[in-house]
């Protein structure tokens, strides 16, 4: 039966080379040359920081050097640790490795890695996305050798439609409901996508209620000088503005009795994978916004290309489709096997949300 | 188009039955009558035959994105569902068009069916630039012939009802029918439909009526009070089905509303033996030596076109009778089941005889003897007991108003079965493996080795799949296209109707309605169950049907 099917005759298959500026590593992705890891999943002694979110960002390591811009929420997440920082295009040099951080456009902080060591340039971009969002700084393209890249929404269906185009379908919603005398509740992860949803509602609409989850990290976004309109918790709120306001809350929120002081509400989720229908009626909402903050399928091609690498190397998310497609257009393409993509966003809608952090 | 493509987003993204019939009622108030025509039709379950082959369709859509082959398959197997993965992968529209539903439906896509290749490729690609994303979606479903909505017909009547006025139960009747395959909604159609003026339906023709559907009986037997109250019958496992005389016409129809003329000869013939103008409720199955045949048999005649004269004498088939729902013209649903059934059994006394037989009543005393009685199901070939309400009327749907009937199905069949391969699931399940193959063993000592003998997908909470969705995903040993197979770690209890020895299986064993009935994480793999017990079943049944 199956069995008389043709296999896929393409494996992932990438020699790790001793020329190679980054290597897989059982505790994480290491640089030989600087003896150092970046964005490790078990304890080491210097870790260098894509990002924030758990996936990336871990505690118990002995160093960690991150982009100035995150500073807060890298304290907010993992507490007091030795934490040193570099601002965006700022260089140091260890161990002869020139390192630098490049704002990767994912959330507050998120930076591509570049490493230069004896003629050699790679880039580590941890997660990003090509397009806009007001809470941190755009992506930019870094020229390099090789380009380790994401591929969290790797296939052609996933195209992501103007930012714009989904907030106004939000604000209508939530306008609608406000109307109708009903609470909006967005379910969004408490960092990143909740901090995007509250900078590019129309707060006009009517009055902003936060989770705790979320009001954790819009403390630290505020402390980095991030805009966010004024919100207010929901013991704070009074019975009117209950019923009209906008909500967001952390997905494991849903269904919990904390919800049920909004009284009538009509609820929602924002995240790339409410495209899917599945997805979408999986997670038993109202309403799906696409709203997310990884590249699309023509994102991730453009920023590969911006790169100019001839070398691309795929850490998660459809890591087997991109690898070929970029070796079909030929480019040297390989993948490191890693431990990123548990993260709240990078997981498809269908998986249970992981506890959020207090 | 953009209408009804805002209407399924709608009923498709809510699980309120309110916000469904609101939904619907706002379209059916607003939609012209011959677009409404056409989307009545949908709702309730029409299909028009695919206007295009599926390979056509994808090449079309893997030209238009510019992507190749293996990519758009990947992608298909993401989405798991192939108009939406279409809908996803075309480059973003240049200029939408709205056009009505009807002239999307009749002038683009029904003429697309028997053009050349190069021509309905062309025309696809045309139509896919014209749409947005839902709208995409929606015409790629319907020209693939799989569109489907999530909402139940009586959904849909309760908001006709409400927007054109006409009762939701004489709509109900009206509607019967509709979709068959030999007629094309039109406003004409649609317009005599919806008219609150328009006389009852005419007596020449050929509707059946609302079938009335059985609950499952969930709790004791004896919590439905005195035996004496309700008519047992066996629970036959064949077609169910309506069988219409008016005037010198007879028309036969399946549950699903297919008119069956012509399939079943032996049935057809019958109808002058019947008195003018009846309605007759009943089940077709295989009889063969005074005795009903697996439904494996009946299976053989579903779907030939032909009825050839080897097929004639292979698989006769007989209407069992249970039920006469119009006599003389008189409408007898609102009688009282034991007067129908008085009145059925004179109807089939004069005619029957041949392949128009009486459903025979099970007369065990009390509910004791009964449940005895119930054991013998497997031999008599049956799925158990229907028991039906003396003084109940013939209801509509699944109802329990005006009267009920209960199912009491015999137990399944039950194995312990390894899983061995999974494969991703559709629509709601798309991105979750949710569809499995199990195996059993075979063979002793070195030999022994897991035999896949059914496929089953239903019958586990949204949790557990997932859960077992995370088991496949750590324990794939290869992945062929959307297929994985896995090292055998997780034993499950399968439940089946019907077991038959088949040489087309691998297993050389066919089981009817396989489904999991329990995870079972603490059972070792090697403790699974064997083929020998598979086969013991067959022996079993066998032996009964003889005995």
């Amino acid at each position: 039966m199956h069995a008389d099917r043709p296999a896929a005759a393409w494996k992932i298959a990438l020699e790790p080379s001793s020329k190679d500026l980054v290597v897989a590593r059982p505790e994480g992705l290491y640089c030989p040359a600087g003896d150092f890891f970046i964005d490790p999943w078990q304890p080491v002694p210097q870790a260098l920081i894509t990002h924030a979110h758990g996936d990336h960002l871990r505690a118990g390591h002995g160093r960690y050097l991150t982009a100035e811009a995150g500073r807060h929420v890298v304290a907010s997440r993992v507490g007091p640790v030795e934490l040193q920082t570099l601002a965006y295009g700022e260089a140091i040099t260890h161990h002869g490795v020139r390192i630098s951080f490049h704002p990767a456009g994912h959330v507050l902080g998120s930076a591509q890695i570049r490493l230069e060591h004896e003629g050699r340039v790679w880039v580590v971009s941890g997660d990003y996305k090509t397009g806009p969002d007001a809470t941190c700084a755009p992506f930019e393209p870094v020229r390099c050798d090789v380009f380790v890249t994401e591929s969290t929404f790797g296939l052609p269906v996933f195209r992501w439609a103007p930012q714009r185009d989904v907030f106004d379908s939000l604000n209508a919603w939530w306008a609608g409901n406000a109307a109708a005398g009903r609470a909006s509740i967005v379910y969004a992860y408490s960092f990143g996508k909740a901090q995007r949803v509250l900078a590019g509602v129309d707060a006009a609409i009517g009055p902003i209620v936060v989770h705790g989850a979320v009001a954790t990290m819009d403390e630290a976004y505020r402390r980095s000088g991030v805009a966010l309109p004024a919100t207010k918790s929901v013991l704070d709120a009074t019975p009117d503005e209950l019923r009209r306001c906008l909500v967001v809350a952390p997905p494991s929120a849903q269904g919990s009795a904390w919800t049920r002081r909004f009284g009538d509400f009509s609820d929602a989720f924002a995240s790339g994978w409410m495209l899917l229908r599945g997805a979408r009626r999986r997670r038993n909402v109202d309403r799906g916004f696409i709203l997310s903050d990884h590249a699309d399928w023509p994102g991730l091609l453009e920023a590969i290309a911006a790169t100019g690498a001839p070398r691309v190397i795929v850490t998660h998310g459809y890591v087997e489709p991109l690898v070929r497609f970029l070796a079909e257009q030929g480019l040297e393409s390989g993948a490191f096997k890693t431990e990123y993509g548990d993260d709240e966003d990078a997981k498809p809608a269908d998986e249970p949300a992981a506890a959020e952090a207090p | 188009m953009k209408e009804f493509a805002a209407l399924f987003a709608a009923l498709d993204s809510t699980t309120s039955t309110r916000k469904k019939t609101d939904a619907l009622l706002d379209y059916f108030q607003r939609a012209q009558p011959a677009d409404a025509a056409w989307a009545l039709y949908f709702l309730a379950g029409g299909k028009p035959r695919q206007t295009v082959p599926t390979g056509l369709l994808r090449a079309a859509a893997r030209e238009a994105a510019g992507i190749p082959e293996w990519l758009f398959d990947e992608s298909y197997d993401v989405v798991g569902d192939l108009a939406e993965t279409i809908a996803h992968v075309l480059p973003p529209a240049r200029e939408t068009v709205d056009l009505p539903l009807h002239v999307w439906i009749q002038e683009r896509l029904l003429a697309l069916r028997g053009q050349a290749p190069e021509d309905v490729s062309a025309a696809l690609k045309r139509y896919w630039s014209e749409l947005d994303t839902p709208g995409r979606f929606l015409l790629t479903k319907l020209i693939g012939g799989s569109f489907r909505v999530g909402v139940a017909r009586n959904l849909v009547l309760r908001a006709l009802s409400e927007a054109s006025g006409v009762d939701a139960r004489l709509l109900a009747q009206r509607v019967m029918g509709y979709t068959d395959k030999q007629h094309t909604p039109d406003a004409a159609r649609y317009a005599l439909l919806v008219d609150p003026q328009v006389a009852d339906v005419p007596a020449e023709s050929g509707q059946p009526y609302p079938f009335f559907l059985a609950h499952p009986l969930q709790s004791s037997v004896e919590s439905l009070g005195e035996r004496a109250d309700w008519q047992v019958e066996w629970k036959w496992d064949g077609i169910r089905a309506q069988f219409i005389r008016r005037g010198a016409q007879s028309w036969l129809w399946s549950r699903g509303e297919d008119l069956l003329n012509g399939r079943f000869p032996e049935i057809d013939a019958t109808h002058a033996l019947l008195p003018d103008t009846c309605v007759l409720d009943g089940e077709i199955v295989v009889w063969r030596d005074g005795r009903v045949q697996p439904f494996a048999e009946l299976q053989k005649r579903i779907g030939r076109k032909t009825v050839t004269r080897k097929i004639l004498a292979e698989q006769p088939v007989a209407f069992l009778a249970y039920d006469l729902l119009e006599m003389a013209g008189v409408d007898l649903r609102a009688r009282p089941q034991r007067e129908r059934r008085e009145r059925l059994e004179q109807v089939v006394a004069q005619a029957g005889g041949g392949p128009l037989q009486l459903s025979p009543l099970v007369d065990a005393p009390d509910w004791a003897a009964l449940t005895a009685l119930r054991g013998e199901s497997r031999a008599r070939g049956v799925e158990g007991f229907m028991l039906k309400q003396r003084e109940g009327r013939y209801g509509a749907g699944r109802t329990k108003d005006v009267g009920t009937w209960w199912k009491w199905k015999i137990d399944p069949y039950s194995v312990d079965a390894v899983l061995v391969y999974a494969q991703g699931g559709h629509g709601r399940r798309a991105n979750l493996y949710t569809d499995y193959t199990f195996a059993v063993w075979e063979g002793d000592g070195q030999a022994r080795r897991l035999v896949p003998f059914a496929k089953a997908y239903s019958g586990l909470t949204d949790d557990e799949m997932r859960q077992v969705d995370q088991r496949i995903r750590q324990t794939t040993i290869e992945k062929f296209g959307p297929v994985r197979s896995v090292t055998p770690t997780l034993v499950v209890e399968l439940g089946f109707e019907g077991i038959q020895a088949s040489p087309r299986h691998k297993s050389g064993i066919a089981v009817r309605f396989p489904r999991m009935l329990r995870l079972r994480w603490d059972k070792p793999v090697h403790e699974a169950d064997t083929l020998q017990v598979l086969r013991d079943f067959i022996a079993e049944s066998a032996a009964l049907r003889q005995g």
